[in-house]
């Protein structure tokens, strides 16, 4: 993955992202270990707990006035929830907020959820650091357009 | 630092002390490895710390006759049965289940005419979690992580073909447990075939829900209540019928540790075990049907001593805390599964491999059955060729390898005894933590075994970031210009719709006074000190759907929300 050379400014404000899980899906030991590895980066997580709807997932962050939305699946229902959550985003109007996401997706399905608007996918497997500088790269950026 | 504890035994000649000490001197000049992974080579996965050579002083404390015995004898640290394989090769039992029931049928068929000895069914999520295929809660979720069983109707496809009283079944379901065991009843005795010759196991673990799997439907206490009338129900009427797998297998894939999946599976076992003592049940009416199931993880060594060190407490606590004086509630029988969250989404094929080894460990360790994971499950459902590997795997292992000639091979290597007695004594110590909360049930109600689990998890995930840990095609030996296998298999949208079809069709098809007379008799049932199970078969009988049976359960019993914490 790409780095920035230039890290983002220091926000005034930790950065805030929600970690959330949809659907009937309950396999949240990644959900629970990325939501404390972003803490541990020193980042605000509000872990939404297990089986919430897309509505649910995109007014806690709206609520929550989150940077970002991490959202995980591992059930095999990504291909309709993850599109169900870009469209609350839209809906709401809160489509600057960073959305990305991980669990068993397979490449392809991957490559076709970033077309409709998800901005990254992560294998499992991917390293904590990756989705942490991911987190910080996107987010920040989001901060410095909002001024 | 080489620890100086190697070989020093009591009994040992001058001659032997002098070769010792000169091997600590060389192991101390030696320096140790630096590379990538070497942080963790002091240590199993599950952070025992490990010496270098393991040694007569090691297991001069352990007792030939009371700690080891013999296989087929209390302990039954060396295995159950007295000769293991040599009279009965474990049973190799794939779990499978995918889309709707006629297609799993069909894989059915298939593991069957391969040579696969019982079916083992895995459900999908909306089934897991008691809602019918068209409800807003199941939206792209049937069909996807195993097979969509609203109803009767779709039971009886599932097994269609299929002698119930010949094959034994397996069902991987727990907070409908009751339901799906009523399901398959009614579906044995429309063939004809009587429930007292039914043989199989239900999961029915709800604990293992609260703390790891997390599929639950009502609150704990309910909860067991359910599963106490079930262990009642079969105890009396399906005397082949194995009630309830305690399962470490979930447990494990959420992050804990070895010893804490056998700490927290005993823990739940010696739960269910107390609620039937409280109901009045006679320990050894019940206790012989109780089987396990843990995971076999990648740490070889690590997993045996596991797998030894379940018996031994199992049998100890069975005798002498419950007071069970029949020898088979004394003997603790497991099914393993290989580790799912060992496998990689980096270099599939590598997974094979993996499963290969994690397989040779659970028979080491003595198990009575068998799931080897196929190499794309990580990335989706099993395609039917990978599928085949894995059975293929366990058959090399049978014929090939020769480790099913002799009885508990490792039995007294200094290392596994060692283990063994390590990962028994981290066991206990969980009880008595278990203890300090007044039991399992309340342990799990206040969080601890999820917070454990969750740590351990957190610092498993960082040795790995940190480089101490290597995975394979993960965070070394990697293939950056990998390209993903298109042959994965895919549940497409259309199973969705035409299951939640015919779970319409079903509700227009059938007798609405029945049904509603048979789900007002089941709630009054929940209301009473009665067995629901009479009142789930007849619901069943009347094709009540599992979300209709579901839903009139909640209204007794409510339903469970998590306290979450990470």
């Amino acid at each position: 993955m790409a780095t920035t050379t230039t890290k983002p400014q220091a926000p005034s404000r930790p950065l805030r992202v929600i970690v959330a899980k949809a659907g009937l899906d309950g396999h949240d030991r990644g959900a629970k270990v990325i939501a404390r590895a972003l803490r541990d980066a020193g980042m605000e997580v509000i872990y939404t707990g297990l089986f919430q709807t897309p509505e649910q997932i995109v007014q806690t962050a709206i609520q929550e006035d989150a940077d970002g939305i991490g959202l995980s699946i591992l059930s095999g229902a990504h291909m309709t929830l993850f599109p169900l959550v870009v469209e609350q985003l839209t809906l709401q109007g809160v489509g600057d907020i960073v959305f990305f996401g991980g669990g068993t997706i397979p490449n392809d399905d991957a490559a076709e959820l970033k077309r409709l608007g998800v901005r990254e996918i992560f294998n499992p497997g991917a390293p904590l650091s990756n989705i942490i500088s991911f987190v910080e790269r996107e987010c920040g950026k989001r901060r410095e357009l909002e001024g | 630092m080489i620890e100086r504890a190697s070989g020093l035994g009591p009994d040992a000649t001058p001659e032997y002390r002098e070769l010792i000490e000169r091997w600590e001197a060389k192991a101390e000049r030696t320096p140790s490895r630096a590379d990538k992974g070497s942080g963790a080579v002091d240590r199993t996965i599950s952070d025992v710390p490990l010496k270098t050579l393991y040694g007569p002083q090691d297991v001069a404390h352990i007792d030939l006759t009371h700690d080891l015995g013999v296989p087929g004898e209390f302990p039954y640290t060396r295995g159950i049965h007295p000769t293991m394989y040599r009279s009965r090769l474990w049973t190799m039992r794939q779990f499978a289940g995918f889309g709707n029931a006629k297609q799993t049928n069909e894989r059915y068929h298939f593991l069957l005419s391969q040579g696969q000895a019982g079916l083992s069914v895995a459900f999908d999520m909306p089934t897991l979690m008691g809602y019918d295929s068209d409800s807003p809660m199941a939206l792209g979720e049937v069909g996807k992580c195993g097979c969509a069983i609203d109803s009767i109707r779709d039971m009886e496809t599932l097994f269609d073909g299929i002698d119930l009283g010949e094959i034994t079944t397996s069902m991987t379901i727990n907070g409908p447990a009751a339901i799906a065991l009523a399901q398959y009843i009614v579906t044995a005795e429309n063939k004809g075939i009587p429930r007292a010759k039914l043989g199989g196991t239900l999961q029915a673990d709800i604990l293992k829900e609260y703390i790891a799997q997390k599929e639950w439907i009502f609150p704990p206490r309910p909860h067991m209540r359910i599963i106490i009338d079930m262990m009642e129900f079969c105890t009396r009427e399906m005397p082949k019928w194995n009630t309830i797998s305690v399962s470490g297998y979930h447990i494990r894939e959420a992050g804990s540790t070895a010893a804490q999946e056998l700490a927290f599976t005993l823990a739940d076992g010696f739960a269910y075990v107390e609620g039937a003592l409280a109901r009045g049940m006679n320990v050894d009416d019940f206790a012989p049907r109780l089987s396990f199931f843990f995971n076999s993880h990648s740490d070889f060594f690590e997993e045996i001593a596991k797998f030894r060190a379940a018996r031994r407490i199992y049998a100890r606590r069975m005798r002498d805390r419950y007071g069970a004086k029949d020898p088979r509630s004394w003997q603790l029988r497991f099914h393993t599964q290989t580790a799912g969250c060992s496998a990689t989404a980096q270099q599939p094929e590598n997974n094979i491999v993996r499963v290969a080894f994690e397989a040779m460990a659970a028979v080491l360790g003595g198990t009575q059955s068998l799931h080897t994971n196929s190499m794309d499950e990580v990335l989706a459902l099993p395609t039917e060729k990978s599928v085949e590997i894995a059975l293929r795997t366990q058959q090399v292992l049978a014929y090939e390898t020769g480790v099913t000639s002799v009885v508990d091979p490792l039995g007294g290597s200094y290392f596994v005894e060692a283990l063994t007695d390590e990962i028994e004594r981290q066991a206990l110590e969980y009880f008595d933590r278990i203890a300090e909360f007044g039991g399992m049930v309340q342990a799990v109600e206040a969080g601890f075994p999820q917070r454990e689990i969750a740590d351990a998890s957190y610092r498993y995930q960082r040795s790995i970031e940190s480089g101490d840990r290597v995975i394979v095609g993960v965070n070394a030996f990697e293939k950056p210009d990998e390209v993903q296998s298109p042959h994965l298999l895919k549940i497409g949208a259309e199973i969705e719709r035409g299951q939640a079809r015919s779970v319409q069709d079903v509700r227009s098809s059938r007798g609405a006074a029945a049904v509603e007379a048979s789900l007002a008799a089941l709630k009054r049932a929940c209301r009473s000190d009665a067995n629901v199970m009479p009142a789930l078969i007849d619901c069943v009988h009347a094709v009540a759907t599992e979300g209709e049976i579901v839903d009139a359960m909640v209204e007794v019993f409510g339903r469970y929300t998590e306290q979450t914490q990470f």
